[in-house]
């Protein structure tokens, strides 16, 4: 076929242009690029930096001392042990996925001897990471229908959260995504205050994603006090809560503590949903292994809501893939390992703290203004400094140092250097950054900018 | 009214055919029972088979220290997607050496299905396509149904395909179909062996086909599950794919290597991206990385790792080319020996038409009753449709299978 030039200069076979006559332009002309998402963007920035000490602190991942995410010698073990277990077979999983999977997870969140298990009222849907839980729940609540018809929202989310939260819950066909106020710039926690009122104003039946611990991204959670408050008026306002839970144990170092406000909800036999990951508490990021349990009121709705959950599936991925929650089914189902993992998760917790208060201890030391006790009383994976948008903006242009927009930081990756950056041990030199970048934008323009507390 | 409880109203949902027939079974005590309703792959001794080659490449995987366990790019392992597609496209295609294809790593055949559906209802020929025909074969793979209407479009209809009289296709019927369908419709096509029928086009119904899909500037959206074990040959069962490459069309093709891989449970698949050039192509993949973002954000490592190692390694690359003509051959001679023993038991009605389909499936052309009667009396599963898999027959249970749709139709009409 010869190749000839069209006149829109692509080029292309003659049949083709004969063929195709006047239509040369593509189906997909009208095709926007999409605006990449904030997180690809400030990756693509630092990666685009040339300057020599540049530094990321927005990753997702918990890093060991080399800066690397790693499988703790347990799961490895238990990789190398599946991939030579003779008796595994590669058929297709139910749409639910391994039953001993979620059988587990479910185990992990709500305690083996929660009534709502005993009575036969939860349902557990492997899914595909944490937001493939979130997307399933989503799908799962347009099913939902109240008296007026389709239950179409409102969905709450918190300020600020996971910038795809809200695009999952669209894409679902969930229109009404609100917010509540969450994190407090000046007490730099939890505004628990406003997010009541917030709340109050929500109509019935609006369903609340609720981070269990270690949110995302500020780190801030609410003390168990306010968990029973905040419980008590989704009662009474017949609220639905949807918590996340994506790094559970990986907050206070213990997976009970962690999931205590789901125990919590579940024990007032309240209906919920609640997205699992196991991607940091495994390590197993690539693996995507995720779960989705729904608390029920009553088992007499168990089997319409497995059947519609089984359609949603079906029609999303059909079924999830195993091997990721096949390794954390056999830690789960295991006594040692179980304990050995849970060590694990620990001796992490335990480090993150470390890199937490030496942070802060830098910053003392510096005379950095403002109170940065905060630092330490943030868990999890996140952190947030409480710098505004004009101190992250300068550490970024100006120092080369990146962080979240809205001030959030992962602590671990001031541990050891990323990848392509060239120092290690971050922390004192994060530290000089963050107390420089408070005390020039004061200097500069401080009528504009919010200043820190002192 | 219960306070609290938002799931008193859910409605039950039908439940998926094929699940059912699969408990069905498994709770059936006949010893002699056969299923011949799920769709996967069995080996004579009627048991799933991981590929030898898999084995291989799996304990290389876990023998390699640099590979971490890192989420993967939003669209997928780079060096999976280009051989992904190199594999339905051929190597040297043209689209390829233009550089004006594609492609997102997805779960299995279904997420490739659902995120080139969720695009296209997005930004398929004007902003917002819920009222786009899209059309689908009658029958067909009844998920195609479901991913489509859950993408948003509220329009899914059958174009004529399978001929129940003759027993082929009715390509008078599909030529019509696509002759008078808004232009623009989305057309859902079947790379090749068409489940649930077997029944592919020729290569000259195929260039009538895409005439006509050209002049009336249908959207061409092949679904290739099969690739390899229809005729044993990778290349032989992309014709259909490549030829539309070669007559200009744009397109999309869900690819799965669930069934030539082995990897069902791994969920292995690629949404492959034909574009009139490399612009057009970075855009759809900008949109298609938001898209994925909502709905599983990273696909899953060890599938995509497997398949890319193999396609990329020669002498793995041979070996896997050879276990999948091991699976084809093995189906080749089931069709074979079924159609020989009705033949030879004298079974009312002409047989041919096992030999002649292609592929996992074979539409037998038993009614709901004879179907029944299968179920019921011989312990014998397939679908309501007269559906069976050929992978469900082995040299044991052949003869009684035979003689069971003998039995069948000759006492139940």
């Amino acid at each position: 076929m010869r190749q000839t030039c069209n006149s829109d200069g692509g080029v292309g076979s003659t049949e083709n242009v004969q063929a195709r006559g006047i239509t040369l332009l593509s189906i997909f002309v009208d095709t926007p690029t999409a605006e990449p998402n904030p997180e690809t963007k400030l990756l693509a920035d630092f990666k685009t930096d040339t300057h020599l000490s540049k530094v990321y602190l927005a990753g997702r991942e918990y890093l060991n001392k080399e800066g690397q995410t790693s499988v703790s010698p347990l799961v490895g073990k238990i990789m190398q042990q599946i991939c030579t277990d003779p008796t595994l077979c590669p058929e297709y999983p139910s749409s639910f996925g391994l039953p001993e999977f979620t059988r587990r997870a479910t185990e992990l969140v709500l305690g083996r001897d929660c009534h709502a298990i005993v009575e036969n009222r939860v349902l557990g849907v492997q899914t595909v990471g944490c937001t493939g839980a979130v997307r399933l729940g989503a799908e799962l609540l347009k099913h939902w229908y109240n008296v007026s018809g389709v239950w179409c929202g409102p969905v709450y989310l918190s300020s600020p959260c996971d910038d795809s939260l809200a695009g999952i819950f669209e894409a679902a066909g969930i229109q009404d995504v609100r917010r509540y106020r969450y994190w407090d710039t000046e007490q730099r926690g939890v505004g628990v205050q406003k997010m009541m009122e917030d709340l109050e104003m929500a109509p019935e039946q609006s369903v609340i994603v609720l981070s269990a611990s270690a949110h995302c991204p500020t780190g801030s959670d609410l003390s168990q006090k306010h968990w029973r408050l905040l419980t008590q008026l989704m009662v009474r306002c017949r609220f639905f809560p949807f918590f996340l839970l994506p790094a559970q144990g990986l907050c206070h170092g213990d997976v009970q503590q962690d999931a205590w406000p789901v125990r919590l909800c579940a024990s007032l036999g309240m209906e919920l949903l609640c997205a699992q990951s196991f991607s940091h508490s495994f390590g197993l990021y690539g693996e995507r292994v995720g779960h989705l349990l729904c608390v029920l009121k009553q088992s007499s709705t168990l089997l319409a809501v497995q059947s519609q959950a089984e359609k949603q599936v079906r029609a999303l991925w059909s079924r999830p893939s195993v091997r990721g929650a096949r390794v954390v089914a056999t830690v789960l189902s295991n006594p040692a390992h179980h304990v050995e993992w849970q060590e694990g998760v620990k001796s992490m917790v335990e480090r993150g703290i470390l890199v937490r208060e030496r942070l802060r201890e830098k910053l003392r030391l510096l005379g950095c203004p403002g109170s940065w006790d905060h630092l330490i009383q943030q868990g999890g994976l996140y952190c947030c400094t409480g710098l505004n948008v004009q101190q992250v903006e300068f550490l970024e242009k100006r120092r080369h140092i990146y962080l979240h927009p809205n001030g959030c930081l992962n602590p671990q990756f001031c541990l050891a250097a990323p990848p392509g950056s060239l120092q290690r041990r971050h922390t004192p030199k994060l530290a000089v950054w963050l107390c420089l970048s408070t005390h020039r934008i004061i200097r500069v323009s401080c009528l504009r900018s919010p200043l820190p507390s002192l | 009214f219960v306070p609290g409880c938002f799931s008193v109203l859910v409605p039950q949902a039908t439940p998926v055919a094929v699940f059912k027939l699969s408990n069905d079974f498994k709770e059936d005590p006949n010893p002699m029972k056969v299923n011949l309703g799920v769709g996967a792959y069995r080996t004579d001794e009627g048991q799933p088979w991981v590929l030898p080659v898999v084995k291989k490449v799996e304990k290389l995987i876990v023998a390699d220290n640099r590979l971490n366990h890192e989420y993967l790019p939003i669209l997928g392992l780079p060096e999976f997607r280009s051989s992904a597609s190199k594999i339905a496209l051929g190597e040297d295609s043209p689209a390829i050496q233009e550089n004006r294809v594609g492609a997102v790593q997805c779960l299995g055949g279904t997420g490739a299905l659902k995120m080139g559906a969720e695009f296209l209802r997005r930004w398929y020929n004007g902003n917002d396509n819920m009222k786009t025909p899209v059309y689908v074969s009658a029958p067909t793979w009844e998920n195609h149904n479901s991913v489509f209407a859950n993408a948003g479009f509220e329009d899914v209809r059958p174009y004529k395909y399978w001929d129940a009289e003759k027993r082929g296709l009715d390509l008078a019927g599909f030529l019509g179909d696509l002759e008078t369908a808004p232009k623009h419709s989305i057309f859902v096509l079947h790379a090749c062996a068409h489940n649930p029928t077997g029944t592919d086009p020729t290569h000259m119904e195929w260039t009538q086909v895409a005439e006509v899909m050209k002049r009336r500037k249908l959207f061409v959206f092949f679904d290739s599950a099969y690739q390899g074990f229809a005729s044993g040959c990778l290349d032989k069962d992309a014709w259909a794919v490549r030829y539309f490459v070669t007559q200009g069309f744009e397109m999309f093709c869900a690819q799965s290597f669930s069934k030539n891989f082995g990897l069902y449970n791994e969920r292995v698949g690629n949404l492959t991206i034909v574009a009139r050039d490399a612009d057009n192509v970075r855009r759809v993949l900008s949109q298609m990385e938001k898209i994925v973002r909502v709905t599983w954000s990273n696909p899953p490592s060890q599938g995509a790792r497997l398949v890319a190692i193999t396609l990329n390694t020669a002498e793995l690359f041979a070996e896997w080319k050879d276990n999948v003509k091991t699976m084809a051959d093995r189906v080749l001679l089931m069709r074979a020996s079924l159609q020989a023993k009705l033949q030879a038991l004298g079974t009312p009605g002409t047989w041919d038409h096992i030999t002649q389909q292609i592929g996992m499936f074979s539409f037998t052309g038993l009614n709901p009753k004879q179907v029944e009667y299968m179920i019921k009396e011989r312990s014998i599963y397939l679908m309501a449709s007269g559906r069976i898999n050929m992978c469900g027959l082995t040299t044991k249970n052949i003869d009684y299978v035979a003689k069971s749709i003998h039995e069948t139709v000759v006492n139940v009409q």
